[in-house]
């Protein structure tokens, strides 16, 4: 491509301009679609049955020391065999895949983008609409339903969060927006890169699907690849521990189980194998302070959200170059 | 006064070693209707989303109202309307709230944007129906409700791509009454177009392009000139004496050609009709039919890609 000098092609007029009348638009479009009810519904039906169960057990429970609250999230209950959370690791991608696959393409389709495009506004504000639009119904969504379950166990339980239970719980929602907002990423990437919306949603389903059936496999056969044959020393059996869970975290899906088990499971010490000189001094079983655990999970939550700016920021050199023309 | 609204300088394009738009010059003036013509394919579109700033340049200039569509895209796209071929809207949302949407895009004050729009959709005959879902228009009410948003957007130039393909000949009409609308309206027309005749009777001057190139620009009749030859048909119908030698002793005719029985093609180097018609009658001919024979574009267009093919 051709470039004279650095000002002389230097586009003129804020890129976030006209940002607010597509985020607002996009914010309405979303609310509004009979695909949001559904997506809604969808999350309710999964996260409901692990929440009441959850809630008959807890019921029972009579220590007042322990989270009461948090462990509505985290309980595995005998008749469901799935927590709330780990419903909410599988559902998520398949929310922010379902608000995001066709939002650039879908325009192609029905080409108002040349029209969109040819008013006053850069692209970059139309993509960051669109992103932050899919964000914040997606957030509004999850806002609603974890209201939904802490209405739940107050009714239920009959004894109100603590001050911390809260903190922890926010903390939560916050690593699941950034959760969601890694697939939003991904499936707008995917909508631009392909014109055609059964394609693009075919693509990120399918990715996440990797991610959940496949990677976890993947990643044990290439550590056990790697492995040598005999195992001599510790140090041997800690390296290959971090290989495999090196490739474990490049799924989204794990960072997000990793740092949600950190905040609401507040006895957690560490995320990977614990060496016996990690242990002197703990009291098995007994709670971190919310800064020891959010400093546990510290690298997971960055992680997520590097990679929630990093796809979008592949989406947005796509869109960047693309044609207009239908 | 001549007052050039987009001139174009060496525009190229190149989409890999293909030149779809090869160093073409064009300058459009400010209330003309000014027609991109030719065939599909050959850099029309392209000049148009250079001219707005959608698609990089790959060499020369483009300057609209001042503007660098490179640089200040956004003053560009303020000042001009851009109608896509076969536009798009949001089929979910009334035309009232597809167009509240653009004009939010511009920046409008609300209280303003809803008069406007009001009167946007009056001027296309579209007032009826602004709280109708666009999902129930026709193809016809789509592109005039794309009118209506140039309208709105007071755009001081409007570009118009393929306005007309695939509309029914009623529309087609109405929709160029309201290109001609547009025009009483100051603002500055460039359509583009394969159709011909439909262009023809808006067009002011128009382009030929072929391979990217502009072959011919110029206005209709000085187009015909140039590929039909210069000279001024009529045709006659007449009975009587030996008319074809009676038409050969009118002053300025420079050939007489038989058309049928009863029928000669005169070509003249001026308009002749009057002097044709007085020396048929006091040659005691009767004179049935005197017609102008306006030089088609699509002839020119026919004969200037004939000889194009047969060049190459």
């Amino acid at each position: 491509m051709r470039r004279k000098d650095a000002s002389a092609v230097r586009r003129q007029g804020s890129p976030f301009t006209g940002f607010g009348p597509v985020f607002m638009k996009e914010l309405a479009d979303h609310l509004s679609s009979v695909r949001m009810m559904v997506l809604t519904l969808f999350v309710i039906a999964f996260g409901a049955f692990p929440v009441a169960s959850s809630l008959q057990t807890l019921r029972t429970v009579v220590d007042p020391n322990s989270f009461l609250f948090l462990r509505i999230f985290t309980l595995e209950p005998e008749q469901v065999g799935i927590s709330f959370i780990a419903a909410l690791n599988f559902i998520i991608p398949l929310m922010a895949i379902g608000l995001g696959f066709d939002s650039v393409n879908s325009e192609f389709n029905r080409r108002t983008l040349s029209r969109v495009l040819s008013q006053p506004i850069y692209r970059d504000a139309l993509l960051l609409g669109k992103f932050l639009a899919g964000l914040a119904t997606f957030a509004v969504a999850l806002v609603a339903l974890w209201l939904i379950v802490v209405g739940a166990g107050l009714i239920l339980l009959g004894v109100p969060p603590r001050g911390v239970e809260v903190a922890r719980g926010l903390g939560f929602l916050v690593v699941a927006v950034a959760y969601g907002g890694v697939w939003l990423a991904i499936s707008m990437f995917f909508s631009v890169v392909f014109r055609s919306t059964a394609t693009s949603a075919l693509c990120s389903l399918g990715l996440w699907l990797f991610f959940f059936l496949l990677w976890p496999q993947i990643a044990s056969a290439i550590v056990s690849g790697a492995a040598p044959s005999e195992i001599r020393s510790l140090e041997e059996y800690a390296a290959i521990q971090d290989m495999a869970m090196g490739l474990m975290r490049l799924s989204p899906g794990t960072l997000f189980s990793e740092a949600v088990l950190g905040l609401l499971s507040p006895e957690t010490r560490t995320l990977g194998p614990m060496l016996p000189a990690q242990m002197r001094g703990a009291i098995m079983g007994a709670p971190l302070p919310l800064d020891q655990s959010l400093l546990l999970i510290w690298p997971q939550i960055t992680g997520l959200i590097a990679g929630m700016i990093v796809v979008f920021a592949a989406a947005y050199v796509v869109f960047q170059r693309e044609e207009v023309r239908a | 006064m001549i007052d050039t609204v987009i001139e174009a300088r060496g525009l190229t394009k190149l989409y890999g070693s293909h030149r779809a738009v090869d160093a073409i010059d064009v300058g459009i003036r400010r209330g003309e209707i000014f027609g991109l013509l030719g065939p599909n394919g050959a850099g029309k579109t392209t000049t148009i989303l250079m001219m707005l700033g959608l698609t990089e340049t790959s060499g020369g200039s483009v300057d609209v109202l001042g503007f660098d569509p490179v640089r200040q895209p956004l003053e560009v796209k303020r000042r001009v309307g851009y109608l896509p071929d076969a536009v798009g809207f949001y089929d979910h949302l009334t035309a009232r709230e597809n167009l509240r949407y653009t004009a939010r895009l511009l920046g409008i004050p609300r209280h303003e944007a809803e008069t406007r729009i009001a009167e946007a959709m009056e001027s296309v005959n579209l007032a009826g129906v602004l709280d109708k879902r666009v999902s129930t228009f026709s193809r016809g009410m789509r592109q005039r409700l794309g009118i209506a948003e140039i309208v709105m957007k007071k755009a001081e130039v409007a570009i118009l791509d393929e306005p007309t393909s695939g509309l029914d000949p009623h529309s087609t009409f109405e929709l160029l009454e309201m290109i001609r609308g547009l025009k009483r309206a100051g603002v500055a027309v460039l359509l583009s177009s394969h159709l011909l005749d439909r262009v023809q009777s808006v067009c002011d001057r128009v382009a030929l392009f072929n391979k990217g190139r502009i072959a011919l620009m110029s206005t209709v009749v000085e187009l015909a000139n140039q590929v039909l030859g210069a000279g001024h048909p009529i045709l006659v119908e007449a009975t009587g004496t030996d008319i074809a030698a009676t038409l050969r002793g009118v002053e300025g005719v420079q050939s007489v050609v038989a058309e049928g029985e009863g029928t000669w093609r005169v070509i003249a180097d001026r308009d002749v009709r009057a002097a044709v018609a007085g020396s048929i009658v006091t040659s005691g001919g009767a004179l049935t039919r005197l017609a102008d024979l306006q030089p088609s574009l699509e002839e020119v267009y026919t004969r200037y890609f004939e000889e194009a093919r047969r060049a190459a």
